[in-house]
């Protein structure tokens, strides 16, 4: 399980990086809107894999209010978007 | 290594394989909505299979609830808030990709009807 665990941080830190890359990268306000939730989604993962890892489940409060807060970015700037129109 | 563990294994490995590909998606396609269609995936599918693989890991059943409370969260709020996205950035005029085929928003303005009467803002 350790080994297992260990090759799901690796993918998921390539994968943060990834959308780091994308969020840095010259796009629209919309890119970085998707690029940011994509790396909300990858912490989330990375919570529960610790959780599998650790088998204890002391970060799982944090990884359901962080995923929460995520949907409520999304939408907030979103709208502010959309208002702005740009 | 018991039954569970490999269950566990292969969920928790096959939702972080959807992410690394979303990632690699987020750079390689052209626009917004192409960028969108990859990020979206691992949003629902890949965190319900890591979620899932966590959940069969941890002793305690409150624990799992919460791993279950989180996945069905994200599985009702993720595509309400990729659907806002992709909404407020067609109605700021993103460009589409030259390869797109068909815009069935078009006939309905450049902002795809924002400013219509009637439509909620």
């Amino acid at each position: 399980m350790e080994i297992v665990t260990s090759v799901c941080f690796g993918g998921l830190l390539v994968a943060a990086v990834l959308c780091l890359v994308r969020l840095v990268r010259p796009g629209s306000l919309a890119d970085r809107i998707v690029a940011l939730d994509s790396l909300l989604v990858v912490t989330v993962s990375g919570i529960a894999v610790l959780a599998a890892r650790t088998g204890t489940g002391a970060f799982l409060d944090v990884l359901v209010v962080t995923s929460l807060l995520g949907f409520l970015g999304t939408v907030t700037v979103a709208r502010y978007m959309e208002r702005r129109g740009a | 290594m018991t039954v569970v563990d490999v269950v566990a294994s292969a969920l928790l490995l096959s939702g972080v394989a959807l992410s690394v590909i979303a990632a690699i998606g987020l750079n390689r396609f052209p626009d917004v909505f192409a960028r969108m269609h990859a990020a979206t995936k691992p949003a629902t599918l890949g965190l319900l299979l890591v979620l899932i693989g966590a959940a069969l890991r941890v002793a305690d059943s409150g624990d799992v609830a919460k791993l279950l409370l989180a996945g069905l969260l994200q599985f009702f709020t993720a595509p309400v808030g990729a659907h806002l996205v992709g909404r407020a950035a067609y109605r700021a005029g993103t460009e589409l990709s030259p390869d797109t085929s068909l815009d069935e928003l078009a006939a309905a303005g450049p902002d795809g009807g924002a400013s219509a009467p009637g439509t909620p803002r």
